[in-house]
């Protein structure tokens, strides 16, 4: 489902945000899971009750020989077959941007999820700002390594698109925070502008509003 | 049948195999446990069924706790020889691949128990079992039995073991079936569920197929109605076919095309007769052949029925998702790419249902060119996901003491 780049050697700093942001002994359903490399971290630190759902026949495999519960399957198709309120949050990591309707997945996570943890690459970031401007051609960055023509990030979008979405399907941001290029966190609060320019990826956690 | 018999060929060494075949009926080599006469199965076609016969087999040692048993489920053809060396033909088990010491279904670790299914011929209740009413073979006078009466079957042997609860039901095919059925019908005795290349229903192809089967028998005359156990014959010839045409319906294409192609058999041109010119038309009258030496034609004719009456859907009122509410059991489900008799939509179908009520479910479909059969082959990425599914889960349930090398 995408091609995450991990931080070498390390836990991705997105993942250790995430294990923060989730309660003890919960349910997580784990959209776009790739090798488990998250529902693992979450077993093992949180005690988590982790399910994946993953595009790649090779990854599923991967993940169901190491024990953890995936399924083959597709945020875009399969997501609608899942009860309401099935699981404590429905994480989406660094796969937003890869489907075919991105509005609807966000709603379908909200209502699967007492809470959505949704992580995204930021468009938005001076890097890529700057390389549109001098360029003008389509950014290509360790986070957004393929070109045009072969990337299956149909959908990217800032930090201030994302909230604009989340609004706008009638959620709210509970948390969120953006990471720079050294993986160092910018908390996001009222002001989006100087993190949309200064964040590489953000991390935000969701839930319905009312 | 005309020009030619379906068991042209076979060795004369089969005459010898019946025998033994028939003796495995009434007196099988395995463990064997009745239910006596005060104590029918009732189908779901309402008859009552007594005595009650169940020969199966174990593999291992069932733990003090009684929890590291795993029930194995067989396929249509298949039997409780799992793995060991069939009484009547003398071949390694069908699953060696799989179960086995240090095998991913690990004897060394698991207490392995495969029985004979209900409707079988191989020590189980069935057609050719004797018929208490009339002291002879049932033929006909079998009731029609389902996939629910052969695990309903299966609950009482489990029951006579003293086992409350199974770490795990496996089976591929109608096996499959069997273990839907287990989790369905007996849901809080299930810890772990492993269905392979099966289904939730029978589809119209499926049934299709085992009516072509079913008609071949049939159209035997030494079938006679049924009743061919007392006049000393077998419809060997329809059963061949019935055989041939199934086995078809096991392998792909590909398969097909890969190992057999347009080659002749043991001749170099072709013979303008309807001898076995072909390689393809050789193996399948050596795969019909052989069957007929270890396999009932009137328990064919009974357990393909029991697959096409099979619809988890319908019997749950049409919902599917509706037959796994509430269920606290950990899934296992594997589909092969290639397997066009219980495609990977079959299973997804399964996957769907499971996740409508949250269910723990993994999900994999395994790339392979062998299409239904690739469920009893070599297949390494299946196997490994066998192993870590049941290492995962062995651990969970504290299991993992008696692991090996971990």
């Amino acid at each position: 489902m995408q091609k995450a780049v991990p931080f070498a050697g390390q836990q991705r700093a997105d993942h250790l945000l995430i294990a923060e942001m989730v309660a003890p002994g919960s349910r997580v359903l784990d959209v776009g899971c790739g090798d488990g490399a998250l529902l693992k971290l979450l077993a093992e630190t949180k005690g988590v009750d982790g399910r994946g759902v993953e595009l790649s026949r090779e990854k599923v495999n991967l993940c169901v020989k190491h024990g953890l519960s995936v399924i083959q399957g597709d945020a875009d198709r399969d997501l609608a077959d899942y009860p309401d309120q099935a699981f404590d949050y429905a994480v989406l990591s660094l796969t937003i941007q890869a489907t075919r309707d991105p509005k609807t997945v966000l709603t379908n996570l909200l209502r699967i999820g007492r809470r959505a943890i949704v992580s995204f690459p930021n468009f938005g970031h001076w890097k890529i700002r700057a390389q549109l401007l001098f360029t003008g051609r389509m950014p290509m960055t360790p986070n957004l390594p393929e070109p045009w023509y072969t990337t299956a990030d149909a959908h990217l979008c800032t930090i201030k698109d994302f909230v604009d979405l989340v609004a706008l399907v009638d959620a709210e941001v509970e948390e969120g925070v953006a990471f720079n290029s050294k993986g160092e966190r910018l908390p996001i609060r009222r002001s989006l502008s100087l993190q949309n320019l200064l964040g590489e990826k953000a991390v935000f956690k969701l839930k319905r509003r009312g | 049948m005309g020009t030619f018999s379906a068991s042209e060929g076979a060795d004369r060494s089969g005459e010898p195999r019946v025998e033994a075949r028939l003796s495995e009926v009434s007196r099988p080599s395995s463990p064997t446990v009745v239910f006596p006469e005060d104590k029918p199965l009732r189908l779901e076609s309402g008859q009552l069924l007594a005595p009650l016969s169940i020969a199966y087999q174990t593999y291992g040692t069932l733990n003090a706790d009684k929890s590291n048993a795993i029930l194995i489920c067989h396929a249509l053809t298949g039997d409780q020889h799992v793995a060991s060396r069939h009484p009547v033909t003398g071949k390694p088990g069908w699953w060696e691949a799989l179960v086995g010491p240090g095998k991913p279904v690990d004897t060394d670790r698991f207490f392995i128990i495969c029985p004979n299914i209900l409707g079988g011929c191989m020590g189980s209740t069935g057609p050719a079992s004797l018929n208490p009413k009339t002291g002879k073979p049932y033929g006909l006078d079998f009731p029609v039995i389902t996939i629910g009466d052969m695990v309903d079957a299966q609950v009482r042997l489990i029951d006579h073991l003293g086992i409350n609860q199974l770490f795990s039901v496996i089976g591929g095919s109608m096996g499959g079936m069997q273990v839907l059925e287990w989790v369905t019908r007996q849901r809080e005795r299930v810890a772990t569920a492993i269905p392979i290349a099966t289904a939730p229903w029978h589809s119209a192809q499926n049934i299709a197929f085992h009516e072509v089967g079913r008609q071949a028998v049939m159209a035997d005359p030494d079938w006679r109605g049924g009743n061919y156990y007392e006049d000393g014959v077998v419809p060997k010839n329809g059963l061949a076919v019935a055989r041939m045409a199934a086995h078809i319906t096991y392998l792909s294409e590909k398969a097909l095309q890969g190992k057999f192609g347009r080659n002749l058999q043991d001749r170099a041109a072709r013979s303008f007769s309807f001898d076995a010119d072909f390689k393809i038309e050789s193996y399948l009258r050596h795969q019909g052949s052989t069957f007929v030496d270890r396999f009932d034609a009137n328990s064919y004719l009974y357990i393909t029925r029991a697959m096409d009456y099979f619809d988890l859907e319908n019997a749950h009122g049409g919902k599917l998702a509706n037959a796994f509410v509430g269920t606290k059991t950990q899934f296992c489900v594997v589909s092969f790419t290639s397997d066009w008799l219980y495609p990977t939509r079959d299973s997804k179908a399964i996957v769907k249902a499971l996740n409508a009520v949250a269910a723990n479910v993994s999900f994999v479909e395994i790339e392979s060119d062998k299409g239904h059969d690739a469920f009893l082959l070599e297949e390494p990425e299946f196997h490994a996901t066998v192993r870590g599914f049941l290492t995962a889960a062995a651990a969970k349930r504290g299991l993992a003491a008696y692991a090996r090398g971990i």
